[in-house]
């Protein structure tokens, strides 16, 4: 075994040499998962303590930390120095992920330091997703647990190639041999059965420091690799990523002046060299690689891993989130696709709802249908499933609003991995892994018609559109749309009123009122509406309609200008106190649920397009209005 | 094809790359903050790199505090001219008014000047987006900070309510009056910035080299006389060989006594000594987490 690390005399005797040997380090980075009673940040706190990555300060302050904390009685105890924000120092558990750093004499190390509690299984994915290699902490004492199962699942669900697996405490154990045999075994059994195809198996102490940088005296007849030994010679995704076909995701286009136009990106696979051939996707145009453009000077060759500037020999379109492959192995193009969905929000999934999607440099909008199972991570069992909660894992359909160039999950982590985002609070809300298309792009044809929606509506001589009115139950919608209609009839113009109740007994009966309801309900209106305006039609609709990225979605189903948000306002007491069809009363008397304004929110549209204060005017006035701001 | 094997420095390199143009693709108005530091002066170097041959397209921001050290302003000046960038400098009119200062103020001068300072600086002129040089080995809390860090209409920086970032997808997504701080350099250690000056060979402020310079021994720091603004109460400050680890307001920063006048002897101590790089700033002292507070608060 080579030298882990240099000693201070060797820095001192011949900086440069030290100084070359440094510069061509390569980097790993890899993730601790464990619970806090397997020792995981005493481990990490050791892995920095051999490398130097303590100073003489940090260290007096984590003397005196572990002295007033006392967990170690006089002892250093190296939980403290990883532990880092307050208020988890004082619980005593890692709520976040942490990054901490450290060098051997041939690698740098990323180590994400994670929790390992069911309820921080986003904290792990989110530090699984960049990481070469897990880590698997497990307690000798105590052997394959659930969470050993959950961790290691989620670890080979995030694509993580490497996987060690840590029987620590072994000075608990006696350093026995069976006791580590026999947890391997028990391991390999489960790895066997959910499709990790291999890992390293060491026994360690954290705590006594064996097995860590040098081989433990305690334990002759463990012969395997130390773990840093094991950490400075896996192989490098980076490397790996190499052998495959070339792609790049386009971030941005470097266009200083019209003399120049570059394409920024982050190679995620293979390599390029100049005169290459390379097609441009969704497009599929393809030209030759005219120049690797850097700072310095041009490059002749480019690698995975690499940011870097490519230049075309031909103008071909080509702007932020395309992406740039080789010629002969393009990605694919989709809208459909069957994903894994880690959810991430305390707001759970809904499904139908439109969110946004994004992956590479590519954000688009989609919505996630009902999850077709959910995953328990501890057993690995598929559940039934209507959407997802916090820190659930299941498996659905994910809808795009247009073609987006993808690669499975498995083949790329960069154009397999995405992101969805709540189009209200801008949270990330969940994490997404493409299995494959469900629907490839070339198969969609749309049926052209002869008779255009603008013919239909010169035909009726009018402009259509969609009146959407929202507000409360019992705030005068379905009478002040019914006058709206009447008005407009009188005037000539060809009409339709969906009402919510009307369509609720036909159309849409098959759907309750449950969050996921309600969006499917009015997805379906929305889509009826567009219909009936690409006919030519005006249509009037009175839903509830109670969330604004529900509203938003049917606005964006339609043409530009044609969807009119009508706010019809009336305060809750007021319409309480009206009460007109009795459910107010039921609501409140538990008989109902999920009723808007009692137990399901209503969220006010911000700037409607009209706005009508049912304490101020009549349903005649409100109607009147209406039609004068539509048909001046 | 022969497979390429990228240094850490390389990846780091291309990291911080990929950070500053997702930035560029999705704010509306970005800018560098720049201190004039080595931090500055690799931040400042990667972010050239990334939009070459273009400028980068946003400018410097220098939150001033009127105390730095005679050579970071000319650095500053210089700096900026080179990188073809603009160069804005802001002073806290209040500070100013107030006559603000290290030696009578303690933690006010940094709360008035730096934090309220970002504060003022980053409304004035709507800059939604503002990259930093922090890195996340700096100090524990730094640890767990996010890349793209959300800060509220306020500036506030709840550490409960960070989004996950997975993989290299950022989401940048945020409402009007909210702003982010963006970390290009997280994952850096200070060796890697060393690392990387020497390899790129980035021009730093003379401070960081060893030379004799004026200095006195005050609260237990060893400081240098940089201007007459210096209170010596009698005291004659004496010519050392000192040199600076980090560089801030010149009063609030302790010289270390160092013989090294080259980047590789400057690395060469920094590996052999075991103090840690914050320890020469007066404003960690105080109380463990304090830097938590700070940021809190809205400190970098």
């Amino acid at each position: 075994m080579g030298e882990i690390y240099k000693t201070d005399a060797l820095i001192a005797e011949d900086i440069t040499a030290y100084l070359d040997s440094h510069q061509h380090k390569t980097m790993l980075r890899f993730i601790t998962c464990g619970s806090v009673d397997d020792g995981k940040s005493t481990l990490i706190g050791r892995l920095l303590y051999d490398s130097k990555m303590i100073f003489e300060d940090q260290l007096a302050t984590l003397e005196a930390d572990s002295k007033r904390m006392g967990t170690q009685g006089e002892a250093i105890d190296f939980a403290l120095l990883v532990d880092g924000l307050a208020a988890e120092r004082e619980q005593g558990i890692t709520i976040d992920v942490a990054y901490r750093f450290f060098a051997t004499e041939k690698r740098k190390f990323i180590v994400a330091d994670t929790p390992g509690h069911e309820q921080y299984t986003r904290n792990m994915v989110t530090g699984a997703s960049t990481a070469d290699l897990a880590v698997i902490l497990i307690d000798a004492r105590k052997g394959v647990l659930t969470q050993t199962r959950r961790h290691s699942y989620l670890a080979h669900l995030l694509g993580i190639r490497h996987l060690v697996l840590a029987v620590n405490k072994m000075d608990l154990v006696g350093y026995d041999r069976a006791v580590f045999d026999q947890i391997v075994t028990a391991y390999r059994a489960f790895a066997d059965s959910i499709g990790i195809a291999g890992f390293t198996p060491i026994p360690l102490s954290g705590l006594a420091g064996d097995n860590i940088t040098s081989r433990s005296a305690a334990m002759p007849w463990y012969d395997g690799p130390v773990l840093l030994e094991h950490l400075e010679r896996v192989e490098l995704d980076q490397t790996a990523d190499q052998g495959k076909p070339f792609r790049m995701p386009v971030q941005w286009v470097n266009r200083p002046n019209l003399d120049f136009r570059g394409f920024a990106g982050t190679i995620t696979s293979g390599s390029i060299c100049t005169g290459e051939d390379i097609r441009v996707l969704p497009s599929g145009k393809t030209t030759k690689i005219a120049r690797i453009v850097a700072l310095g000077g041009d490059l002749e060759r480019a690698v995975a891993g690499q940011a870097v500037t490519l230049c075309f020999e031909d103008e071909i379109d080509c702007s932020r989130g395309q992406v740039i492959t080789a010629a002969q192995s393009p990605v694919e193009v989709a809208d459909q696709f069957e994903a894994s969905i880690i959810w991430m929000d305390e707001d759970t999934l809904v499904p139908g709802r439109a969110y946004w999607l994004k992956l590479g440099a590519q954000t688009v909008s989609a919505t996630v249908a009902q999850p077709k199972y959910q995953i328990n991570v501890n057993t690995m069992e598929h559940l039934a499933a209507k959407t997802l909660d916090l820190n659930a894992i299941g498996v659905a359909t994910i809808t795009t609003d247009r073609d987006i160039p993808f690669a499975p999950y498995t083949d790329s982590r960069d154009l397999g991995g995405f992101i969805l985002i709540d189009k209200m609070t801008n949270r990330t809300v969940g994490a997404g892994l493409i299995h494959f298309a469900l629907r490839r792009a070339q198969n969609i044809h749309w049926q052209a018609t002869d008779i255009s929606r603008d013919h239909h509506a010169a035909m009726k001589n009018q402009k259509p559109m969609v009146l959407w009115l929202t507000g409360l139950s019992g705030s005068g919608k379905s009478t002040i749309a019914n006058l709206v209609e009447k008005k407009l009839a009188r005037m000539n113009r060809h009409t339709f009123l969906l009402d919510g109740d009307n369509v609720r007994h036909g159309l849409n009966k098959d759907l309750g009122f449950t969050d996921a309801d309600r969006v499917e309900n009015i997805r379906r209106v929305g889509e009826v509406a567009k219909l009936m305006a690409d006919a030519g039609l005006i249509v009037i609709t009175a839903f509830i309609s109670p969330f604004r990225s529900e509203r938003e979605m049917v606005r964006a189903m339609l043409q530009p200008g044609e969807f009119v948000e009508v706010f019809i306002d009336t305060p809750l007491e007021e319409a309480e106190a009206r009460d007109v069809k009795g459910l107010y009363a039921k609501a409140r008397a538990g008989q109902l649920r999920n009723f808007t304004g009692i137990d399901s929110p209503y969220e006010a549209p911000e700037t409607p397009h009209i706005r009508i204060d049912t304490t101020m005017i009549s349903a005649q006035e409100a109607a009147e209005m209406i039609v004068s701001k539509l048909i001046p | 094809m022969s497979i390429i094997t990228l240094t850490h420095l390389q990846r780091l390199e291309a990291e911080a790359i990929h950070i500053m143009r997702e930035v560029v693709s999705e704010a509306e108005k970005p800018v560098m903050l720049y201190s004039v530091g080595k931090d500055s002066a690799v931040m400042l170097h990667l972010a050239r790199k990334a939009f070459y041959p273009a400028p980068p397209p946003f400018p410097l921001l220098h939150v001033d505090t009127t105390w730095k050290f005679r050579a970071m302003y000319d650095m500053r000046e210089r700096a900026a001219r080179n990188a073809g960038m603009q160069l804005l400098v802001h002073q806290n009119p209040d500070a100013i008014r107030q006559g603000i200062n290290p030696f009578d103020h303690g933690s006010l001068h940094t709360d008035m000047w730096k934090t309220e300072g970002l504060k003022q600086a980053l409304d004035l002129h709507g800059f939604d987006a503002a990259f930093g040089g922090a890195r996340r080995d700096e100090e524990k809390s730094r640890a767990k900070e996010r890349v793209f860090s959300f800060r509220t209409a306020s500036h506030r920086w709840d550490p409960k309510n960070q989004r996950p970032e997975l993989w290299r997808v950022y989401n940048a997504r945020k409402i009007k009056g909210e702003s982010m701080r963006v970390f290009p350099i997280s994952n850096w250690t200070e060796l890697d910035i060393w690392q990387y000056i020497h390899l790129e060979n980035i021009e730093i402020v003379p401070l960081y080299y060893a030379a004799e310079r004026p200095t006195v021994y005050h609260n237990g720091l060893l400081l240098m006389v940089d201007d007459d603004r210096f209170p010596l109460n009698g005291e004659k400050p004496v010519m050392r060989s000192v040199r600076f680890r980090t560089l801030g307001c010149y009063p609030l920063t302790g010289a270390v006594e160092s013989r090294a006048t080259t980047l590789p002897q400057i690395i060469q101590e920094m590996l052999l000594t075991t103090t840690s790089e914050r320890q020469g700033r007066a404003i960690d002292h105080d109380q463990s987490a304090s830097m938590e507070k700070k940021k809190q608060e809205g400190y970098f």
